[in-house]
């Protein structure tokens, strides 16, 4: 016979396997994970791989970087092919020169100056990569590969790579190292300086990699807990409140991506333009 | 670790504080030259909001402590 009590152990332990804090379902929905999650309706999931012991298995995050890959591979050569048959654009290749000619007007050549043309790729490229990261990661049902540490790090990697040798290439590798220390400076306090020369030049692009994955993680998290007040008041009338606020977020999270992609490529150009030109 | 997660929200309160401090000033330069020279308003508007999202990128750093601490 079941009686009240094991109807209520049953009830409670169905409850507590289910159960978990609001903070996990939102690093759930904001972090990467072995499955494409379309919830009511689909649940992908991905193959796992394993290579000398490293996980390298496809997760939501590479999937997504690879479509993110993919357009703009797609978009850049249409645009490419359009400049071959009339040097004006129109239409779908007006919208992007606005955005090209942007990078190389106002980030390419005022940061770098004199033989910004070398660096122009590699600024083009990171912005419209990043750009098209954070714009992938507003569609619902989607997941911002530019949230991921390891995505913005290695972007950091290789802006910090362009810097090093762009600045080598000009001024030689032992003028570029020469260079950082600014002239005029007591014998003293040269020691110090090298130091925090060095310092400079890690924590430099450092600050880049943490700049772009907090702001598009931050406002992934802000809205998730906006949408879980729902949950903890359990009540459908706080949707009046909670829906306005959350579709704000959004509109400033579409500012943020914006905003993202444009610094995270004028501080690349600023570097560079420090490190090739070094007169202070 | 009880005490995790209200350092979390301690630390982001106070780093929240800075941020605001800093882009409040910010903006207040800006709107002032801006009244001053209308002309300028353009050039001063871009060069705040690149000056506001560095500062933001400073108190990402604390958030992104906040979040560690919060998760233990």
């Amino acid at each position: 016979m079941v009686d009240s009590t094991t109807t209520q152990i049953a009830a409670d332990s169905l409850k507590n396997s289910h159960s978990e804090s609001g903070s996990d379902w939102i690093l759930h929905h904001v972090m990467d994970g072995n499955y494409l999650d379309f919830s009511p309706f689909a649940k992908i999931y991905l193959p796992h791989f394993e290579l000398f012991g490293l996980d390298i298995s496809i997760t939501r995050h590479v999937v997504f970087m690879w479509l993110g890959a993919l357009l703009l591979a797609i978009v850049m050569m249409r645009v490419a092919k359009a400049y071959k048959s009339s040097l004006i654009p129109k239409g779908f290749t007006n919208f992007w020169e606005l955005f090209i000619v942007f990078v190389r007007d106002e980030i390419a050549k005022p940061t770098i100056g004199k033989g910004f043309e070398k660096f122009l790729p590699y600024l083009l490229t990171a912005f419209f990569f990043i750009l098209f990261g954070n714009f992938l990661g507003l569609i619902p049902f989607s997941a911002t590969f530019t949230s991921n540490i390891a995505v913005t790090t290695t972007m950091a990697v290789l802006s910090f790579l362009v810097i090093q040798f762009g600045g080598m290439r000009n001024n030689g590798v032992w003028g570029y190292f020469k260079g950082l220390v600014p002239h005029g400076v007591p014998i003293l306090l040269l020691p110090l300086m090298v130091i925090v020369e060095f310092i400079g030049l890690l924590s430099k692009p450092f600050a880049l990699a943490i700049r772009l994955f907090a702001n598009m993680t931050a406002g992934h998290i802000v809205i998730y807990a906006l949408i879980s007040l729902l949950f903890v008041m359990q009540s459908y009338y706080w949707a009046g409140l909670v829906v306005p606020m959350a579709l704000f977020i959004y509109g400033l999270e579409v500012l943020v991506a914006l905003l993202q992609a444009y610094i995270f490529t004028m501080l690349s150009g600023l570097f560079i333009g420090m490190a090739v030109h070094q007169d202070h | 670790m009880e005490f995790a997660s209200l350092a979390a929200g301690i630390g982001a309160g106070l780093t929240i504080i800075g941020g605001a401090l800093g882009i409040g000033k910010l903006a207040a330069a800006a709107m002032e030259a801006s009244g001053r020279q209308p002309e300028a308003a353009g050039t001063i508007r871009t060069s705040m909001i690149i000056a506001a999202a560095l500062i933001e990128g400073i108190s990402l750093f604390a958030l992104v402590i906040c979040f560690i601490l919060a998760g233990k």
